[in-house]
């Protein structure tokens, strides 16, 4: 039998991606339209023997788009463009709360003429807040099919599925014209006969509303849970990493015992096993701050954080709705550029883009511990704060302040100053469930080893070849790294970083730290001619600060806060703007500004000392 | 008086939205998400820094505005 293909379509927040992941389990693609940077998911099911794909469209207000999300779902409902996909039925997904703003959608997507039917869902929170649907008379109002769905329920799709597997569906009748007004005043009526709801709003949203969104304590109340949530971020990954990076060494280790001394060998440890483990170390300390944003996300609210901050996010270029992308960046940039999507305004999107990569990623993480450990000692300072916890935390405020700043004067070169639109839905708060934030971590993490392994995995092997070869002849004296291609290019830089305090052995290990930037590590242990494992980079911190002065070590953190030493996230930038112009210009001015502000601490640190 | 001159917790009816320029699409994505003549809508929230943007309330809808967008929105007071 021929497989049926459907398409969920409906307004922001009424629970559409829950009942895609309810019908289709882990039975999904997750990849791009065509041409756009739109996240595509599509998924299957069965019902009898019948396969049935399931297209979740991207949220929409209206078929009069506004953003590119919104086009394509205006496109694949009107059908004019195909995208490979047509679907026979519009499976309207509309919030059993919030009816007044779903319904005028239904009614917009009815007059299309096409066979569709309406999926009631979250009629389970309707019940708790004594909402009372009259679903026969809203079926007859609307003048095509009502089912009630729980998409958080285990079997609270078997409505929707029961009314697909009954065959063909009626067309809608177009009896009445659409005008913009009139759709309004239809939903008014069909609310007015077949729903009775006791008040507009949920008690509790009023209710907690009144605190997390108040000037004063909304913010405390989101630093608090900011600072919540990082903590554990770095608290509960270190094991897990220590786990993988130990088991990915015992591995690489086992090599040795099986394959000859050599170049097989080499590359197998230093290229292939190093690259894995690079690759794998990220992942905890993502996906555990990934699995705060999603349930944060779920409960309703990253909107509010938004809301709270948009008023100073906007000052300085930037709109409420990067907070949700820049956050992200603290774990990694490369889903904090792509979270960019949610953001609709091209040039607030644009702008955020640019500034994620001078978040504190968690790969800047091990070059600051190995030189605040080397360099700054632990002294306690006015009796509660200790020395190096301070650095740490300035080299935080130093990436915040920078994000803002440049954002800030990316805004005075826009032209363009006609309306940035906000317009942001505030939703109901929900208690987030289990299947969704499995599903949706499960989906990042692809996402991450699919962007981000591959290229990571690709340049460790590259870089361990331009550090091998040409390998050193016998009696060359000094580390081998000196000889081979990547020593080279080093001292062939280092002049031009020499006002910036770098020796020669510091711009060699910044050409493998151009995978990624806690490379750098390795490399410079490397360089020194110290194992790159555990033991070598324990001795790592001692070996520097003998032949480092403070004012190199210091320079070199304030190079680690801007360059854009990592060319997963170039190629990210290159992805979603789809413009090597705006990728240009971001690794021209984050390569400007590290050079010029080492240029200033390094500087100033020598006459200082 | 349009909405942004609407204090927090007081309600008004829509009167109208008044587009800038022929193409607004802001103006256009107001009347959809409700904002049209009649309907009440209540200021429930201002954010801090200057109470920008607002929260308001329109259908059972909650959506936060910048001042620039709440202006063209125009109301009058319940009577």
């Amino acid at each position: 039998m021929k497989p049926l293909d459907i398409a969920l379509v409906g307004n922001p927040n009424c629970g559409k991606t829950a009942l895609f992941n309810l019908l289709t389990g882990s039975r999904q693609k997750v990849a791009n339209y065509a041409g756009v940077t739109v996240e595509r998911k599509e998924g299957q099911f069965f019902l009898d023997k019948r396969s049935v794909r399931v297209l979740d469209l991207p949220g929409a207000y209206s078929l009069n788009a506004n953003s590119p999300d919104e086009a394509i779902t205006r496109n694949i409902c009107l059908g004019t463009h195909d995208y490979g996909f047509h679907p026979d039925i519009l499976v309207c997904v509309v919030d059993a709360t919030n009816l007044r703003l779903h319904l005028r959608f239904v009614l917009e997507l009815k007059a299309l003429g096409k066979p569709m039917l309406v999926a009631l869902n979250m009629m389970d929170a309707a019940g708790k807040r004594g909402i009372v649907i009259d679903t026969a008379k809203l079926e007859q109002a609307l003048g095509v099919p009502v089912v009630e769905t729980v998409a958080v329920a285990s079997h609270g799709a078997d409505a929707l599925k029961q009314a697909l597997s009954e065959g063909a569906l009626p067309l809608p009748s177009l009896d009445m014209p659409m005008v913009e007004h009139d759709s309004h005043q239809q939903v008014r009526q069909i609310l007015a006969d077949a729903v009775s709801m006791p008040r507009t709003t949920a008690a509790f949203d009023d209710a907690v509303d009144r605190w997390l969104l108040h000037p004063v304590f909304g913010l405390l109340a989101l630093v608090s849970v900011l600072s919540f949530m990082f903590q554990p971020v770095y608290d509960w990954a270190a094991p897990f990493q220590d786990g993988i990076s130990n088991s990915v060494a015992w591995v690489s280790g086992q090599a040795g015992q099986w394959v000859p001394q050599g170049v097989l060998l080499s590359l197998l440890q230093n290229g292939i096993f190093a690259g894995l483990g690079t690759v794998l170390e990220f992942l905890p300390q993502i996906l555990i701050l990934f699995a705060f944003i999603l349930a944060l996300e779920e409960t309703g609210y990253l909107p509010r954080a938004a809301f709270l901050l948009d008023r100073l996010m906007f000052a300085c270029g930037l709109t409420g709705r990067s907070f949700i992308p820049l956050l992200s960046s603290y774990a990694c940039a490369i889903p904090g550029i792509m979270a960019t999507r949610s953001i609709q305004d091209p040039r607030d999107r644009l702008a955020t883009i640019m500034v994620a990569p001078l978040t504190t990623c968690s790969a800047r993480l091990p070059v600051y511990t190995l030189l605040i450990g080397a360099f700054i000692p632990a002294q306690k300072v006015f009796g509660v704060f200790n020395m190096q916890g301070l650095v740490l935390f300035g080299l935080y405020v130093f990436g915040i302040v920078s994000v803002f700043g440049v954002a800030w004067v990316m805004k005075r070169f826009n032209r363009n100053d006609s309306d940035h639109a906000l317009l942001l839905e505030l939703p109901s708060y929900r208690v987030p469930n289990a299947r969704d934030l499995l599903i949706g971590l499960w989906d990042r993490m692809r996402i991450f080893l699919r962007r981000v392994g591959g290229i990571i995995f690709t340049l460790t092997v590259l870089l361990w070849f331009l550090s091998s070869y040409p390998a050193a002849p016998e009696g060359f004296t000094g580390p081998a790294i000196d000889y081979s291609f990547a020593g080279r290019i080093g001292h062939f830089l280092a002049p031009l970083f020499a006002p910036i305090g770098f020796n020669w052995q510091i711009v060699v290990a910044l050409i493998p730290g151009m995978a990624a930037r806690e490379v750098a590590v390795s490399g410079l242990a490397t360089v020194y001619a110290l194992s790159g494992d555990d033991g070598g980079i324990s001795q790592l911190g001692g070996i520097l600060a003998s032949q480092w002065s403070l004012a190199t070590a210091l320079s070199v953190l304030t190079w680690y806060v801007f360059a854009p030493q990592c060319i997963s996230t170039i190629a990210t930038i290159k992805r979603e703007t789809n413009s090597w112009k705006y990728t240009g210009i971001a690794v021209f001015y984050l390569f400007g500004l590290a050079y010029l502000f080492s240029l200033l601490v390094y500087q100033l640190a020598m006459a200082l000392a | 008086m349009n909405l942004t001159q609407l204090g927090k917790g007081v309600t008004a009816r829509v009167l109208r939205v008044d587009p800038l320029g022929p193409a607004d699409a802001i103006a256009q994505r107001l009347l959809d998400l409700g904002f049209v003549t009649g309907e009440p809508v209540r200021c429930v929230a201002l954010a801090p820094f200057g109470g920008d943007p607002l929260l308001v309330q329109i259908g059972f809808t909650r959506f936060a505005l910048r001042r620039a967008e709440a202006a063209r929105v125009q109301i009058e007071m319940a009577p």
